[in-house]
């Protein structure tokens, strides 16, 4: 909390909270390309607070401790991305999940998200991600003139693509899925998320398209169905649901 | 080290960058190095809406716009470029929906709209209906769909590559824009990319404060660049507080709660806006109402246990319709304060939000190297320009909507510039200074850490340069300024490899915050009025004799290596609408 000019320099006063300072051990995955041959695991204990998530945990070693522990981060509130990792053995966004929601009597693990490859502590290469999404051409593809005002559509149909609108391309959901894990072909959940926005928009026109590169060995028809996307995505997106929707549009066009 | 030749580079992809690369894509061959991946920008943490007089829902015209705007801004604004941006918002607004940007509608299909602070019919009758939006995730919607655009265009991308200077050369006596160098975290090599045109587009500082809705990476660094290279910063003293920050985080809750209907009140269940601001009440401007809360607080009517907080009430709007129109802020509430807004007021209190100054640019985005003169190849758009549309404070909405009017501006621009320009030089060794700059700091044994220095800065500016300023806060943080400037010549870094060494780089960001910090203090110092989101307790009232006009502050290196600050001053440009009183 910010103080107002009565009390120059003082200390600003903290928030209320119901859930005092509590004590926390991380265990972190830590790998270092230039002075490590193998991943190894380190642990610090830590004092927290009632609000503090994961992310404070990790700047708090980072800012006192250890310079040199890496993560990506930016936002702080769950809206860039940046900060996907495995939290006791689950994909979330460390900005995102509180401490105290956690069973604090064991040490919280911290490890990179699984499928990409590391490359620095909780870094992880984001390249193959991105060039799935790129993949599956997430971009409105209209025919014929642009007309001079808006293209109408109804409230009706905008809420039919409203869900998958809401991705922040984090991916928790792609690297939480064992199809990805074992075949790094699979474009997985995410990019299939990207899909269907596009797919059920009713201004578009390239569902064909894409639906012809989901169509694929590596497209949608992997997918098992084990709903660990849906669980993993931090937006609530409902990702199983969404590539449902696009195995039943091919189904649909193609019988 | 590497090196690179483009007839543009843009650096930053939020949504200034990305509307700039879409422009200047098409007619060069463009660059777009960002420090960040394109959709990690804060762009996509804006949430209420982007304001174009669209009159879908009721009468609304650009004019009505722009008077708003310079009201708003408490007549800093200048108004040829308020008009240019209310004017080709419109456009603004329809190219977004084309490019598939997923507007919420009306029954009949069009782009719906709804009310934001400061915006009124008919020069402040009343609140009219002009922020187009997407849910609360307007933000995010601009920014994933602007991605989307670059995309299908084909745009050249270098992520997680860091700009840390600009190179100039003269040509026959004139100072002239050569490149960018920059540093890919990755490997943590250096390279130098020369380039015909520049174009600035890398966000805001919010960082110089605690408590703040900015993103930890926005640390000013395209600001500082420029100022550590003689180009001036413009109205840097005049930083917005939005009113409605989660208390204690600085997480922001959308104007767009208080447009849906909310409701601040004190620790009485008193509506004190209905005081401060009889008409416009909850929705008047942001300096007003964050002022109002501040002072609720100061005298006592503060809510909590340590009553330093008010509380924004939702609790009358049915759930149904905070679900449909500000899912994402509600949600907020519940994951960090664990508030349920349908049944519990929440707590919130006045964030570090916005930075009104910046680059100083014409309309055409051009950076001025002084009130005379541009500096060939060099463009600034978005939050890091001032040109200027905020004034002393920046409506609502006008933000997203600068970004989109103004970043495609700067793409034109600094593409029609590359394909008449000549080369200009590389400078001899242009990687030089940041290599030294960089070594320094990596090298440095057992100094002080570089995150307590930040706490300490951002501690100074939260308690003596925020919503209340007097001559005595400002000295107390000048002073404190000075002496962390000190320490920061002998801090150190403790990852001293190579390869995402984020560590270096946010000790680069301090000393970015560092200089900023003290721009916005001294030209705080010597604005001796009030004037929107700059108020002097020892000045209370606006000065329109003395202080209408625009601070430009330039660096100064003295003999012994220190630098300093000198101020000079630009006019405003007033077209149609002569100061008055602002009342709301
Ligand atoms: C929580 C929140 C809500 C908001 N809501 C609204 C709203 O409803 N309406 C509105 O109009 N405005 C709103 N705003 C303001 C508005 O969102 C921002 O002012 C605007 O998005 C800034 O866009 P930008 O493109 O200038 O910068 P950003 O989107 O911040 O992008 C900056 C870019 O610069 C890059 N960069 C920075 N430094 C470097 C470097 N050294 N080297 C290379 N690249 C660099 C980054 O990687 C990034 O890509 C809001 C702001 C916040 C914080
Ligand atoms: S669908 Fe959800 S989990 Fe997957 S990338 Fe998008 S936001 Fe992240
Ligand atoms: S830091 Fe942005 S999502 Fe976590």
């Amino acid at each position: 909390m910010t103080l107002t000019t009565e009390a120059p320099g003082a200390t600003p006063a903290e928030a209320p909270s119901a859930i005092p300072s509590f004590q926390v051990t991380m265990r972190l995955r830590r790998f270092n390309p230039e002075s490590d041959t193998e991943p190894r695991w380190e642990n610090h204990t830590l004092t927290m607070h009632g609000t503090d998530r994961v992310l404070d945990a990790l700047h708090k070693i980072k800012w006192e401790i250890d310079g040199s522990l890496t993560f990506r981060r930016s936002c702080a509130h769950g809206i860039c991305g940046s900060d996907a990792m495995r939290i006791n053995g689950r994909n979330r966004l460390a900005c995102k999940t509180l401490l105290k929601d956690l069973p604090l009597k064991k040490p919280i693990t911290v490890e990179p998200i699984k499928g990409l490859a590391v490359q620095k502590d909780l870094v992880v290469d984001m390249e193959p991600f991105y060039a799935a999404y790129k993949s599956i051409m997430p971009f409105l593809i209209t025919t014929g003139n642009d007309p001079s005002r808006e293209r109408r559509q109804s409230p009706a149909d905008r809420e039919r693509f409203d869900d998958t609108t809401k991705c922040i391309l984090c991916a928790a959901c792609t690297t939480s899925c064992p199809v990805y894990w074992s075949d790094g072909q699979y474009f997985g959940p995410q990019a299939i998320v990207g899909a269907h926005r596009f797919i059920f928009d009713s201004r578009d026109e390239g569902a064909e398209q894409r639906l012809e590169i989901l169509n694929d060995r590596e497209g949608v028809w992997r997918c098992r169905t084990t709903f660990n996307c849906t669980d993993a995505c931090p937006r609530g997106i409902e990702v199983t649901k969404a590539i449902q929707e696009v195995k039943q549009a091919l189904l649909f066009r193609r019988v | 080290m590497q090196t690179h030749q483009y007839d543009v580079v843009i650096v930053g992809a939020g949504g200034a960058g990305m509307r700039a690369a879409l422009e200047a894509g098409q007619r060069a061959r463009t660059a777009v190095i960002t420090k960040l991946y394109p959709t990690r920008s804060h762009t996509g943490a804006a949430q209420g809406g982007m304001c174009a007089a669209l009159a879908n829902v009721e009468e609304d015209n650009w004019e009505w716009h722009t008077f708003d705007t310079v009201k708003g801004g408490d007549f800093l604004v200048d108004q040829d470029a308020a008009e240019i941006m209310a004017k080709e918002a419109i456009d603004a607004v329809l190219d977004l929906e084309k490019m598939g940007l997923p507007f919420n509608r009306t029954p009949e299909g069009t782009i719906d709209q709804r009310r934001f602070g400061g915006h009124t019919r008919n020069h402040g009758e009343a609140a009219v209906r002009r922020a187009c939006y997407s849910a609360d995730r307007t933000g995010h919607m601009i920014l994933q769909t602007l991605y989307q655009q670059c995309l299908k265009n084909d745009v050249e991308f270098f992520s997680e590559f860091y700009v840390l200077d600009i190179l100039t050369n003269d040509v026959e006596g004139e100072r002239r824009t050569a490149g960018v160098v920059a540093y890919d975290l990755a490997s943590g090599e250096i390279h130098i990319f020369r380039a015909k045109s520049v174009v600035f587009a890398t966000g805001g500082a919010g960082k110089v404060y605690k408590t703040t809705s900015n993103a930890h990476t926005l640390t000013g660094d395209g600001m500082a660049i420029a100022y550590r290279r003689g180009i001036p910063l413009e109205d840097m003293e005049f930083f917005q507080f939005h009113p409605t920050g989660l208390a204690g985080l600085g997480i922001l809750l959308s104007e767009a709660a208080r447009g849906e209907g909310a409701i601040l009140r004190n620790s009485e269940g008193e509506r004190f806006m209905e005081r401060y601001a009889p008409t416009l009440k909850d929705l008047a401007p942001r300096d007003v109402v964050a002022r109002a809360m501040a002072n609720e607080v100061r005298e006592g009517r503060g809510a909590g246990p340590n009553k330093d907080y008010v509380l924004l009430d939702l609790t009358h709007l049915e759930p149904a319709h905070i679900d449909a129109k500000l899912p994402d802020i509600t949600e907020f509430a519940r994951t960090y304060l664990g508030i349920e807004p349908y049944t519990e007021p929440v707590p919130v209190y006045p964030t570090a939000h916005y930075a009104m100054g910046g680059i100083p640019t014409n309309v055409e985005t051009e950076v001025l190297a002084d009130n005379e003169r541009v500096l060939p190849g060099m463009f600034a758009a978005g939050e890091v320009a001032c040109v200027s549309v905020h004034g002393a404070n920046r409506l609502g909405t006008n933000s997203l909507l600068d970004i989109n009017v103004f970043g495609r501006r700067a793409g034109i621009a600094a593409a029609a510039f590359a394909a008449k320009a000549p080369w200009v030089d590389l400078p001899e060794s242009p990687e030089a200074d940041t290599v030294e700059m960089l070594e320094t700091l990596r090298d440095r044994q057992d100094g002080e850490r570089i995150a307590d220095l930040r706490r300490a800065l951002q501690e100074t500016m939260d308690a003596n340069a925020q919503v209340f300023r007097s001559e005595a806060t400002l000295k107390q943080a000048l002073s404190d300024i000075h002496a962390l400037r000190e320490r920061y010549s002998r801090a150190s870094v403790q990852d001293k490899g190579k390869r995402f060494n984020t560590d270096l780089l946010e000790g680069l960001e301090l000393g970015f915050l560092l200089d900023l910090a003290e721009v916005i203090v001294v030209g705080a110092l010597e604005r001796k009025e009030s004037r929107g989101g700059h108020f002097r307790e020892d000045y209370q009232n606006r000065d329109d004799v003395n202080y209408m006009r625009h601070t430009m502050a330039y660096r100064t290196s003295n003999e012994d290596g220190s630098t300093g600050v000198r101020l000079d001053y630009k006019p405003v440009v007033v077209t149609r609408y002569q100061p008055m009183e602002r009342k709301f």
